[in-house]
């Protein structure tokens, strides 16, 4: 159950924003991309989901099982989503469809994919949001999403997407719309389930501190570029490209110095970064 | 299957306990069942004329009173919602069909295709549908097609201009792409996340867009370019009667009333829809979560 991505290169009209991205994700590995607004991270995210906006193209190469998903079907590859690769996004005020329930929504991909009736689908809600912590779970099934918490939404969209257990989560700055303490209780339980399935996770974030928390590995990306790519630990100890020096610099906690970094807990296979071969 | 009933009453509940949604959908459930009933069944024939009964006052057995050619004006008016009901639902249908195709295409397509559509409804919003309508009608006649079809157009255009942005709001935000990334195909997506999201705009539309086509089909019988004579509606019964307004004044009252409420009616229950099935603005009764815009209580403040 391994990712591997090769040469990624994503045009949008003219422009390329993606040049030539390579990466792998072995089974169980938690992997970060990092870089500032603008280099191409969300954008290799969509890629790998085939999930690109209208107007970008991908090309190049990525592996899922050795299955390439660039150029397959969309039919196809909607049955690996939610199922097999889950992905969390950024905002949890927008992730959420503001008339639908939150069971309803939790519940939409087990129903997908694994056929489930509306009642037995809800059922299975009311579990997953007691997985991922969500309070009184029960009724926050019957709620919808302008009725909770900035931080319990982001809890629910986590369910969403872990509710089919994939194999592999996308995390797309999945705490950066949160404040502190609730960014800290987020990735928190990222880890604690990532852990317990087992799962693959790429986790995106401009934030080097964010990352050291929840990653062993570090791809550094800068206008669409790999500019570095390392353990979490050499990049915060001894940053060899000027990109990751500054996102050192910016990182929002001084906790997490070298030596601190609770990535040193880090066990389960070492992945590969560079071109996979 | 008693989710889904249970969800629609809970959903009927909330238009109930709204007094507008409650307004609305009394007048258009007793508007709609006069007209079916009309069909069977009215007090006195509305075409019958007994001129020993001019212009009698309200009472029995002409409950609402005849009119200058004694035909019972409470017939004519049960006759008369049959035309009303036509039309609404008519132009409704045609203005549903164009509009959402219309959006659909300016929103949902490849790029020229939407920005073709996007000026194609700019210029024909700029018809003045009413206008057409009584010019097909002066040279051709009048009849209720002519007022169904340009109504529908018309409406189906407007309903394209507002639905169309709102669907590219909606394409654009998260959830749509979270629904896709759960593994809904396209069409599945359109149809759980996309239309609910459309459609209170939609709604709001749609039922001004009937209103108006009541208004429309009473304001251009009454002109002369709607129904023709031979048939019941209420503008050519304002229209007739309207003429005497001096001397029996009350009679006018019957049918200026029946226009009134109906146009009312659909706007209310357009707007009360859009509030009962839009659960953020519904007002739930959790003190924590007021609805949207209302003011929280905190009694210290208060106090």
């Amino acid at each position: 159950m391994s990712l591997e991505v090769t040469d990624l290169r994503i045009d949008i009209g003219e422009r390329r924003v993606v040049d030539g991205v390579s990466f792998a994700v072995p089974d169980g590995a938690r992997v970060g991309l990092i870089g500032e607004s603008g280099s191409g991270k969300s954008l290799t995210a969509l890629a790998i989901l085939g999930l690109l906006p209208d107007g970008a193209a991908a090309q190049g190469s990525v592996r899922w099982n050795g299955r390439e998903l660039i150029g397959m079907p969309d039919r196809e590859l909607a049955t690996l989503r939610g199922d097999e690769i889950g992905i969390v996004f950024q905002e949890p005020r927008t992730a959420l469809n503001p008339i639908r329930t939150i069971g309803r929504q939790i519940g939409e991909s087990v129903r997908i994919h694994e056929g489930l009736s509306r009642r037995e689908a809800r059922g299975r809600a009311v579990a997953e949001a007691a997985r991922v912590a969500l309070p009184d779970p029960e009724r926050i099934v019957a709620r919808y999403p302008h009725q909770v918490s900035g931080g319990q939404r982001q809890r629910a969209a986590i369910a969403m997407a872990l509710a089919c257990r994939p194999r592999l989560l996308i995390a797309d700055e999945p705490t950066t719309a949160l404040d502190v303490t609730i960014q800290a209780e987020i990735l928190e339980l990222l880890l604690s389930l990532v852990e317990d399935d087992g799962m693959s996770l790429v986790f995106i974030t401009h934030d080097l501190a964010v990352l050291s928390q929840i990653a062993t590995h570090g791809v550094v990306l800068e206008d669409g570029r790999v500019v570095e790519a390392a353990p979490v630990s050499t990049l915060l100890s001894a940053p060899a490209s000027r990109v990751t020096q500054g996102l050192l610099r910016d990182a929002t906690a001084t906790l997490w110095r070298p030596g601190h970094a609770p990535a040193s807990r880090a066990s389960g296979p070492e992945p590969q970064t560079g071109p996979a071969t | 299957m008693t989710g889904r009933t249970r969800l629609k009453v809970k959903w009927l509940e909330r238009l109930w306990g709204l007094s507008t949604g409650r307004f609305g959908l009394i007048v258009v459930v007793v508007v709609v069942v006069t007209a079916i009933v009309s069909l069977f069944w009215t007090p006195f024939d509305p075409r019958q004329v007994e001129i020993s009964n001019r212009w009698v006052l309200p009472g029995w057995p002409h409950l609402l009173g005849t009119d200058g050619s004694g035909r019972d004006i409470l017939s004519l008016l049960m006759a008369g919602s049959r035309t009303t009901v036509l039309v609404a639902v008519g132009a409704g249908v045609i203005a549903t069909v164009i509009g959402v195709s219309l959006a659909a295409l300016g929103a949902l397509t490849a790029r020229w295709m939407r920005e073709s559509v996007a000026v194609l409804v700019d210029i024909l919003i700029a018809f003045p549908v009413l206008i057409i309508a009584m010019m097909i009608s002066a040279v051709w006649g009048g009849s209720l097609a002519v007022v169904i079809w340009s109504v529908g157009i018309g409406f189906g255009v407007n309903i394209a201009r507002v639905t169309r942005p709102e669907l590219r709001r909606v394409l654009h935000s998260d959830f749509v792409l979270a629904g896709r990334a759960s593994g809904l195909s396209p069409l599945q997506n359109l149809w759980r996340h996309l239309l609910p999201n459309v459609a209170p705009v939609f709604i709001v539309q749609l039922s001004w867009g009937m209103a108006v086509a009541v208004l429309a089909e009473a304001g251009l019988s009454y002109l002369g370019f709607g129904a023709p004579v031979t048939e019941p509606s209420w503008g050519l019964l304002l229209a007739e009667l309207q003429q005497y307004i001096t001397v029996y004044p009350l009679s006018v009252l019957w049918p200026g009333l029946a226009i009134t409420f109906t146009v009312l009616a659909l706007n209310l229950l357009g707007d009360a829809l859009r509030e009962a099935t839009d659960p953020t603005l519904s007002r739930g009764r959790d003190p924590l979560h007021p609805p949207r815009g209302a003011i929280r209580h905190v009694p210290e403040v208060v106090a």
